[in-house]
């Protein structure tokens, strides 16, 4: 074979080259010095702890709703062996739900860059050649399907439930929960086949290595670097501060202005002892002046020996308790503890004749006359707690219109809408 | 590892891969499955478009379209000979790019009515904030680079001058 054949061929071969890297399927195609093994990994650990995190927290906050005491309280009562873990939710300490359901949605907000660092790291992949190599990386491709689109789904849904956007296709509570499942399943598998991996190339990072040489993820032909990868990792550990520095704050009366824009975050919505923040108005809820004034409102309460009303001013002449408690929401905005002053469920379960000391479970009605949760069930044990009350005052004042005038449902560590504003009628009993 | 070796059947062969993967991944779709019909009973064709959209739309769409804006602002960045400092554009940028993708429904205000009405609070402050926080990124990157200048220059100063 000729000489000048054979640079002719180089001439095309190059040539073809330069057409391949324009496409994606090229691993010379993507150029960013910063993508490699590290860059990978690091993020992969941080999502590794943050989204068991966040799984495990989802998992309490459903149990939280104690979904086995009544239909009532269960969004997704198909639920099967999903729910096999399933307890009875204690009231102690009076702030583990502000706790966990806090912890759970400050840190899916603040995981966000660090998802779509993650994402962008391997996008590579996606692109490259050949597409199936076996039949179990086929398989791992479709589960990374789940994975990728799976997690999205569950950030998107949860941050736009949080902002009260209802675009999803569905009720919040059945979707977030089953695609946590879903999305958990695939990260499950990810995460076994993938973490010693990561776990080998930080050891590697630790002993001064140079792992990513020969990785799958380092561009072979890269960009004049812009960023250390150091840098990068401080980007998006700067992105995470900053989400976090600008919604944390919701959980705390304290510091709620330092939240800029999260919901629920800046200035309360009002002054003085109701001044607090509000789940549900009672313009939003439906609530009329007329249905709640002296006249007109009575408390309904069935039990044991019967059923009694009562009025306002024969609640108020029962004997009075206090109890410093939050509003903590599904939503992760919590108030500090207010202090609310009213009747314990346990003494008005007395009064009904639940008096042998074994405290019955409760349904709660509103005077809403819609709304998911305008009934509730509240357990023998929220019963029994001296601090669970039908409360009256909050803050040494009259409760508002729009914090449940003119009684509301108070019971330590439960979701906020578990704590029933405008109360029509308790049902003590077995559930 | 090992594959399927039938050669005399004549198709191409795709070897199974590592059994122990097989079978985890099988436990992971049986889960999956379990909580997906879950997940389909009511509006299967939507959630299926939302997952499988999202998965497609930031890989296929915002990934690239980011990506491209960051190629763009590089290249303007190189134009000027200054790509070194594009960093003080591109960080500011992308964090409050960020805060608005995540808190767009308030601070675009398309959720204002609903957030007043269930919560006695305004939506009005969603957008005069997060621009505040825009200007003072940008405010802050700027003092960055001042100072950066302003070093550089003091220290070209005191050096001597380079032969070329």
């Amino acid at each position: 074979m000729g000489r000048a054949a054979d640079s002719g061929r180089v001439r095309a071969y190059r040539r073809s080259m330069r057409d391949i890297s324009r496409l994606p399927t090229s691993p010379r195609f993507w150029r960013s010095p910063v993508r490699g093994r590290r860059f990978t990994s690091v993020l992969g650990l941080v999502l590794l702890v943050g989204v068991t995190v966040l799984f495990v927290t989802g998992l309490l906050s459903y149990a939280a709703y104690n979904p086995g005491l009544a239909p009532v309280n269960d969004k997704t009562p198909d639920k099967g062996l999903l729910g096999f873990y399933l307890f009875s939710w204690p009231t102690d300490p009076h702030w583990l739900y502000r706790l966990t359901q806090g912890v759970h949605v400050t840190l899916g907000i603040t995981l966000i860059p660090v998802l779509l660092a993650k994402l962008w790291s391997v996008v590579p992949r996606l692109f490259a050649l050949p597409p199936v190599r076996s039949v179990v990386h086929g398989l791992e491709r479709v589960s990374l399907l789940l994975l990728v689109g799976g997690g999205l789904f569950e950030f998107v849904t949860g941050v736009l439930n949080v902002q009260l956007d209802y675009l999803f296709p569905g009720s919040f509570y059945p979707l977030h929960f089953y695609g946590a499942w879903v999305f958990f399943a695939a990260f499950l598998v990810h995460a076994a086949l993938k973490t010693p991996i990561a776990l080998r190339n930080l050891r590697a990072m630790k002993d001064g290595e140079e792992a990513d040489g020969q990785g799958e993820l380092t561009a072979p032909d890269p960009a004049p670097p812009t960023f250390s990868r150091r840098g990068a990792l401080w980007f998006v550990g700067g992105g995470s501060a900053l989400l976090f520095a600008t919604t944390a704050g919701r959980s705390f009366d304290g510091l709620r202005h330092t939240a800029l824009l999260a919901p629920h975050g800046g200035a309360e919505p009002g002054s003085g002892p109701n001044g607090f923040q509000i789940n549900k108005t009672a313009a939003h809820a439906g609530i009329r002046a007329a249905d709640t004034d002296a006249e007109a409102w009575r408390l309904t309460v069935t039990g044991r020996t019967g059923t009694v009303r009562l009025r306002r001013g024969d609640l108020e002449q029962l004997a009075l308790h206090s109890a410093e408690l939050p509003i903590a929401c599904v939503e992760g905005w919590s108030t500090s503890d207010q202090r609310w002053r009213g009747v314990r469920l346990r003494d008005l379960a007395q009064l009904v004749g639940h008096d042998d000391g074994d405290p019955p479970d409760l349904h709660v009605e509103s005077l809403q006359r819609q709304g998911a949760f305008r009934h509730a069930a509240l357990s023998s044990r929220q019963v029994a707690d001296p601090r669970s009350l039908l409360a009256l005052y909050v803050n040494g004042a009259r409760l508002s219109p729009d914090h449940g005038y003119p009684a509301r449902i108070i019971v330590p560590a439960a979701p906020g809408v578990l704590n029933t504003k405008w109360v029509a009628r308790l049902t003590f009993g077995r559930l | 590892m090992r594959s399927i070796s039938d050669s005399r059947i004549g198709l191409p062969r795709i070897p199974l891969g590592s059994r122990f993967q097989l079978l985890l991944l099988a436990c992971s779709f049986a889960l999956a499955a379990y909580a997906g019909v879950r997940l389909l009973a009511d509006d299967w064709f939507g959630v299926v478009l939302w997952i499988v959209g999202a998965a497609l739309l930031h890989d296929l769409v915002l990934l690239p379209l980011y990506a491209a804006a960051d190629r763009a602002l590089l290249a303007a960045a190189g134009a000027a000979g200054r790509r070194e400092r594009a960093g003080y554009m591109r960080v500011p940028a992308a964090l409050s790019l960020l805060l608005l993708v995540v808190w767009f429904p308030l601070i675009s205000g398309m959720t204002a009515d609903r957030y007043r009405s269930a919560t006695g609070m305004s939506a009005d402050g969603f957008l005069p904030r997060w621009l505040l926080i825009t200007a003072v990124l940008f405010g802050g990157s700027a003092l960055l680079l001042a100072v950066s200048v302003l070093r550089q220059r003091r220290a070209a100063k005191r050096r001597p001058p380079a032969v070329h």
